[in-house]
């Protein structure tokens, strides 16, 4: 029994982290229909916030976590801005490869300024285990799932009961229409840009808190993963994206328990395609009206 | 022999001066030195010196260039100075052949420190038989190096000899339940995982589960838990320090207390360029290695400070292990040269790998000795880590 609520926790960890990823991914695609590749290298750049705050200045974690947000959800903005948002009325294939540029771009720019070796975030916490009775849970695993059970509760609030959410299922659902209503569309995909990007500047953290270690191409398997995800839940939807998060989490959980650990990632991407080929949609693709 | 020293001390200073007397010294020991003899041992070095290998490459010339100069200051061998050529084979195979063959027929050396990385060793190795040149390489581990023939030497241990090293410590501390958890898809990690089972088993430690994950991976809590499940004494990590390091703060994360057990990949997950793991979170950890810093000896503490004095940094492992090198070749090169033999002739180059059979040397990386090839019979250290994190030389295991 033990082993197993253990491995459950395994699973949410992993699937709450893609999960967090996969709403920027599923958040950007409802709004502008853009593949936004360079999403999980955001992760990364707020990795590396997070080592340059705790580890080169030494200040506190909560300024870690605080910055290492601040800081993805700017650069978020900032990626809309200069490459996305000039290319509004292109083709859609122009948008998609710029952000496979915007992509390496940041990958080699880490590696430029930081080098290629991994840097080591330092612990956020003095506790890394927390004891219930004889069973110990990790407790970066605990936070993980909490702040993302948290996060995905405001996301849904927000998206459902403010008036910049309607505005942006307004967007999502007809631009020009939306414009017509008197929408500032351009903000609002900006505040869609900023929103997603701040969930993976709390990704991020909660990555440095788990995993310790900011490499220039950490973003790039979290990001196909967490896409995967995306697409799996139905690509648009919110709740899809946490369900595609956690079952890519538990896939990979599964495989690696039963020891099969070298075929996990081919377990996942074979998901992928049996969705694909069974619900093409995805998940919650067709039944999920409220588009973001 | 004294009177001989000392004159060759007095006029160190001047090479030609040293080739003159070089001369007479030969004569004075019965004279078979032949025409190319001119007073001084020739040795080649070679190795990665720039590219993607050159911190080995280099930490290796440094090394073997260090006891070279060392042995010239004293008088050399049998009276004669060591000329060392160093070649850059700049990591690759073809470039590290033309070295060797350049080497032999344009410097006409007598044996070789080199090469230092696997695939060009094995170019060096395959190209050395026909001439039965004397190689000693300080730090190619993979098992072909030393299997073309009878001339090529190695400093260090191969991969599995650290798993079963692991194994018989495990066995000595009297762990009874090991699991294991390593990178698949690596020879190094695999090699020394097979090693480490087949001893343990052997000295009736229960391999309890051997959980792997593939390149990239940094979620290791799946396996983590599997093996927690199993109660082991010890979990091996035959992998990298910066997975290792991973690996150690998730168990502890989820609660595991107990005996981390690794080999020399470990070196450098606390105090190097980066802290790979909490101090905290390493005590109960224990590495094998042949070279450490924190070693108390006297010979370590000597090199480092030679060391240190000559190229002011602190030495690594291949500093140490192509000091090791240079002095099993030396070791061979004295036994020759007592010999009398003519430099460069068959009898000599055999006479050089003879004594390398015959002799143990004392190195900083233990003491070396060598019985059916040239794979080393060698001691390790193991290293644990203090409360701060620092290294301390825990126990020696003898070969």
């Amino acid at each position: 029994m033990d082993i197993f609520l253990s491995q459950v926790l395994n699973g949410l960890q992993l699937g709450s982290i893609y999960a967090l990823v996969a709403l920027g991914y599923t958040m950007v695609y409802g709004i502008i229909l853009l593949l936004n590749f360079a999403h999980g290298d955001i992760i990364m750049v707020g990795a590396y916030v997070s080592w340059l705050v705790m580890a080169q200045l030494g200040l506190n974690p909560i300024i870690a976590i605080l910055l290492s947000v601040v800081a993805c959800t700017l650069v978020g903005v900032l990626i809309d801005k200069v490459a996305y948002a000039p290319l509004r009325n292109a083709p859609r294939l122009s948008i998609l490869i710029t952000a496979i540029g915007v992509s390496y771009f940041l990958e080699n720019g880490a590696q430029l300024v930081f080098g290629a070796d991994p840097k080591v975030v330092p612990a956020f916490t003095d506790v890394s285990t927390i004891k219930l009775g004889d069973i110990a849970l990790s407790f970066p695993a605990v936070v993980t799932v909490l702040v993302t059970v948290v996060a995905t509760i405001a996301l849904t609030l927000l998206v459902q009961k403010s008036k910049l959410g309607k505005a942006m299922r307004a967007v999502s659902e007809d631009m020009g229409a939306a414009r017509l209503m008197g929408i500032n569309v351009n903000s609002t995909i900006s505040f869609t840009f900023a929103v997603g990007s701040a969930l993976a500047g709390i990704g991020a953290v909660l990555y440095a808190m788990a995993y310790t270690q900011a490499s220039p191409t950490m973003g790039m398997m979290l990001g196909t993963k967490a896409f995967v995800a995306a697409v799996l839940g139905g690509i648009g939807s919110i709740p899809g994206a946490v369900v595609g998060g956690l079952i890519v989490g538990f896939a990979e959980m599964i495989v690696t328990w039963l020891g099969l650990s070298v075929w996990k990632d081919a377990v996942v991407f074979l998901l992928l395609i049996i969705v694909l080929i069974v619900k093409p949609t995805g998940i919650f693709g067709k039944t999920m009206s409220e588009k973001v | 022999m004294f009177e001989n020293i000392s004159r060759r001390q007095f006029v160190s200073g001047s090479a030609a001066a040293v080739a003159a007397l070089g001369l007479v010294g030969c004569g004075g020991n019965g004279g078979n030195g032949g025409g190319s003899d001119d007073g001084t041992i020739k040795v080649g070095i070679m190795g990665p010196h720039s590219g993607d290998n050159a911190q080995y490459g280099l930490a290796c010339l440094n090394g073997a260039q260090l006891y070279f100069d060392q042995l010239n200051a004293d008088g050399g061998i049998n009276g004669k100075e060591i000329k060392t050529f160093v070649y850059d084979e700049k990591g690759d195979a073809t470039e590290a052949v033309n070295a060797y063959n350049s080497l032999v027929q344009n410097d006409g050396v007598t044996g070789i420190v080199g090469d230092v990385t696997t695939i060009p060793s094995i170019a060096v190795a395959q190209a050395s038989v026909a001439d039965n040149m004397p190689c000693v390489t300080p730090s190619a581990t993979a098992a072909d190096v030393v299997t073309y023939g009878t001339n090529t030497f190695r400093a260090c241990v191969t991969d599995p000899v650290q798993g079963v090293v692991m194994a018989e410590f495990a066995a000595k501390q009297g762990y009874k339940n090991v699991a294991t958890l390593y990178k698949t898809g690596d020879d190094y990690n695999e090699g020394v995982n097979k090693a480490f089972c087949e001893e343990a088993e052997s000295q009736g430690i229960t391999i309890t589960t051997q959980e792997s994950y593939s390149d990239g991976d940094v979620d290791f809590n799946t396996q983590i838990t599997n093996i927690l499940a199993t109660n082991p004494d010890a979990i091996l990590l035959p992998n990298y320090y910066n997975e290792d390091g991973m690996i150690v703060t998730q168990a502890r994360q989820q609660g595991y207390d107990k005996v981390f057990l690794g080999v020399d990949g470990w070196s450098g997950i606390y105090g190097g360029s980066e802290n790979y793991a909490d101090a905290a979170d390493l005590h109960d950890c224990y590495y094998c290695c042949a070279f450490s810093a924190s070693n108390e000896s006297e010979i370590t503490k000597q090199f480092i400070e030679d060391y240190e004095a000559a190229y002011s940094e602190t030495p690594t492992n291949f500093c140490a292990l192509g000091y090791d090198a240079a002095m099993v070749l030396a070791g061979g090169l004295t036994a020759a040269e007592e010999a009398g033999l003519e430099a460069g002739s068959d009898d000599y180059k055999q006479a050089v790998i003879d004594g390398i059979f015959a002799n143990t040397v004392d190195g900083v990386t233990g003491s070396i000795s060598y019985e059916d090839n040239g794979d080393p019979v060698k001691s390790s250290l193991i290293i644990t880590f203090a409360e701060d994190g620092s290294e301390v030389t825990f126990d020696t295991i003898e070969a």
